[in-house]
């Protein structure tokens, strides 16, 4: 998409990727032809809704989706096609090529295990090799880079704020010295002044180590923040994609500009006592409405709208899927 | 309305304390002065461990203040048994996690009629409505219609948005005068958001429902607040009109919040270090001063008040309505003369 990815081997490439679950209620198409490509040192975001597929998308990245979910499209990391490699391959791709922050990470440290210990569980996995003070330096390490002193490796979860336990997650998926990190939703139930926090360590770390970074919210001010690329998915499909400066400020979705106008900008007389919001829910996928998913929530839908699924075309320079982008 | 009686809700001083496993005084709430007029909506906005959370308890008569005290219509809140059921009729509380708060066995209906029956409404209320009359109007003023449509649904049937109604409606079923609201969207996604926002001022308009919201999103505030109450570490920091507390900031850590709001691009961010500091160990002087960025860049050494700032405590700010400000800094440069 960008000049960048041309020439240098993307970390990650998604060609057409869709996944289909099969449900006794019948398919259930969550992710439907996905383009994507992330190269080193750069950060792209995916914003979307609940159930709009992103979460489904992101497990396909290390073949973590569950069994009977039906993968179609090549996923490339580092080159190599996830859903086909051996299991050998995929074992040593997943924490040293590729790593996720899961959603609702905090809550998924063992509460009766110190830090230090969690951190060094994958390291010695991977590198059975390392002697055990060898993996000490590492983990202690990986504590200072991500902000904690070392001394944190004796503590438990409990101990932790919701800030601290988030560090010791990203420091967990650093400790294989992966090129590829994805982060789903990684600051949602944090602070405002502890997401600043987060949101910085993360541009550090990409500017450090100069990693890949694949970052999913559903708050596109988040995105626009941290992000060089950003990609809106609705209903299991790419909507726009384009820098985050474009795709947050001047939308050309009309579902991008309901994400975007959610988050008011304070001192926007606008938005005084009148909080912006998007009627009704996204569609069943499995009784997806004709034509344009998104148009039964549109405030700009007509008539030809119904008529066929918009496909994901160039419109002012970037990607956009909707026949009325062009319009002003 | 509000003439005769002055604030609907009211804290003066109010100090709430708990004691730590070691055995230390935590001050969770150290001295707090708050007036809720009715139908306002007011903002208390704080990261965690300022004691938002814990005010708004206090407000709700859960936790009972150490020093000061809480008055409903110019009186002191009684806290007998009686006493609190009659208040909580009053006053409502909306609970941070939708999903978590509603009872995955009970249906829709059984969950906003349940409030009605511990009220004793259920017969017929003042306008002669039977229980599921009663039910069907909360939910179709939370904005679930056709209400009947959903009398029957279990919580795991409903969408993110459809329960935080839910909660709202269980809350209107029993006409509060003012409705308390912990995080009211802060687990939903974006697109809903806003129609839950819109939703709170939409029943303070028609019902003249007064909401007090507590958040640490100062874009909520922007969205719908009158007014704005600034905690940090157990006391209210700044606090004026949403106006003035967002767009013209007095207090340092008002000014830092903002300035690490994603969307607001013309600020410098001021990203402070650290979190809010135990409650069992309060500094001394300005509570704030440890983590100060106009003590850090030397602002508060110039303007000669570095010493205040570490030694003097500042007084409780007075509920008062005006825009003030608890530090020492804007104290000097808000007596200076200009330029």
């Amino acid at each position: 998409m960008s000049a960048v990815s041309e020439e240098v081997e993307p970390l990650l490439a998604l060609r057409g990727v869709s996944v289909t679950y099969h449900t006794a209620e019948g398919p259930l198409p969550a992710v439907r032809g996905v383009d994507l490509t992330l190269a080193p040192g750069e950060v792209v975001g995916l914003a979307g809704e609940s159930g709009c597929g992103k979460s489904t998308l992101v497990s396909t990245v290390l073949r973590l989706q569950p069994t009977g979910a039906e993968v179609d499209g090549e996923v490339l990391v580092l080159g190599q096609d996830v859903q086909t490699i051996s299991w050998g391959k995929l074992r040593a791709l997943r924490w040293a090529g590729a790593s996720i922050v899961f959603q609702g990470a905090l809550h998924s440290l063992n509460p009766v295990q110190r830090i230090g210990r969690q951190i060094a569980e994958p390291i010695t996995l991977h590198e059975p090799e390392l002697r055990p003070e060898q993996v000490q330096r590492r983990v202690d390490e990986l504590l200072e880079q991500v902000g904690l002193s070392a001394s944190r490796a004796r503590s438990y979860p409990h101990q932790l704020s919701g800030g601290q336990k988030q560090r010791v997650m990203i420091a967990m998926a650093l400790a294989c010295r992966p090129q590829l990190i994805v982060a789903d939703e990684p600051t949602t139930a944090l602070d405002v002044m502890v997401q600043a926090q987060i949101l910085d360590l993360l541009r550090d770390l990409v500017r450090d180590l100069d990693v890949g970074l694949l970052i999913i919210s559903h708050d596109l001010s988040v995105l626009a923040d941290v992000c060089d690329r950003v990609l809106v998915m609705y209903a299991g499909r790419i909507v726009e994609a384009g820098t985050a400066g474009e795709v947050f400020v001047e939308p050309l979705h009309p579902y991008t500009a309901a994400l975007s106008g959610a988050f008011p900008r304070i001192g926007d007389p606008a938005a005084r006592y009148a909080p912006a919001g998007l009627a009704g829910d996204p569609p069943d996928p499995r009784s997806l409405p004709e034509g344009c998913s998104f148009a039964p929530r549109c405030s700009r839908a007509v008539d030809r709208c119904t008529h066929a699924e918009p496909p994901l075309v160039e419109v002012h320079g970037r990607p956009v899927a909707c026949i009325r982008a062009g319009e002003s | 309305m509000s003439s005769e009686t002055g604030p609907l809700l009211e804290a003066r001083g109010v100090a709430v304390e708990f004691v730590t496993r070691g055995g230390h005084a935590a001050r969770a709430l150290d001295g707090v002065d708050l007036s809720v007029p009715r139908g306002e909506v007011l903002a208390i906005v704080g990261e965690s461990g300022s004691g938002k959370t814990t005010l708004a308890r206090t407000l709700l008569g859960l936790e009972k203040p150490t020093r000061g005290e809480v008055l409903f219509e110019g009186r002191p809140l009684d806290y007998s048994v009686r006493a609190m059921r009659a208040y909580r009729r009053r006053v409502q509380m909306v609970l941070q996690d939708a999903a978590g708060s509603l009872n995955p066995r009970q249906t829709v209906y059984e969950s906003v009629a349940e409030g009605i029956r511990l009220h004793r409404l259920d017969r017929t209320d003042e306008q002669g409505r039977s229980e599921a009359e009663q039910v069907a109007a909360a939910l179709s003023e939370a904005g679930l219609r056709p209400p009947e449509r959903l009398f029957l649904r279990y919580p795991h049937e409903l969408s993110g948005g459809q329960k935080q109604r839910v909660l709202i409606a269980g809350a209107l079923a029993l006409r509060p005068e003012l409705v308390l609201a912990d995080e009211p969207v802060s687990s939903l996604d974006a697109s809903i958001r806003g129609e839950i926002l819109a939703l709170l001022l939409r029943l303070r308009q028609e019902l003249g429902m007064g909401v007090v919201v507590v958040t640490h999103d100062l874009g909520l505030a922007w969205n719908i607040a009158d007014r704005i109450a600034v905690m940090y570490l157990g006391r209210v920091v700044e606090c004026g009109t949403t106006e003035e507390v967002l767009t013209a900031p007095k207090h340092p850590y008002t000014k830092a919040l903002l300035s690490v709001v994603p969307e607001i691009e013309d600020l410098e961010p001021v990203v402070l270090t650290g979190e809010v500091p135990d409650p069992s160990r309060i500094p001394f002087g300005c509570r704030f001063h440890p983590r100060c960025p106009a003590r850090a860049d030397g602002t508060t050494e110039r303007a000669g008040v570095d010493e205040a700032c570490r030694l003097e405590p500042l007084e409780v700010l007075p509920a008062t309505g005006e825009h003030r400000a608890a530090c020492h800094l804007d104290r000097v440069l808000s007596t200076a003369p200009p330029g």
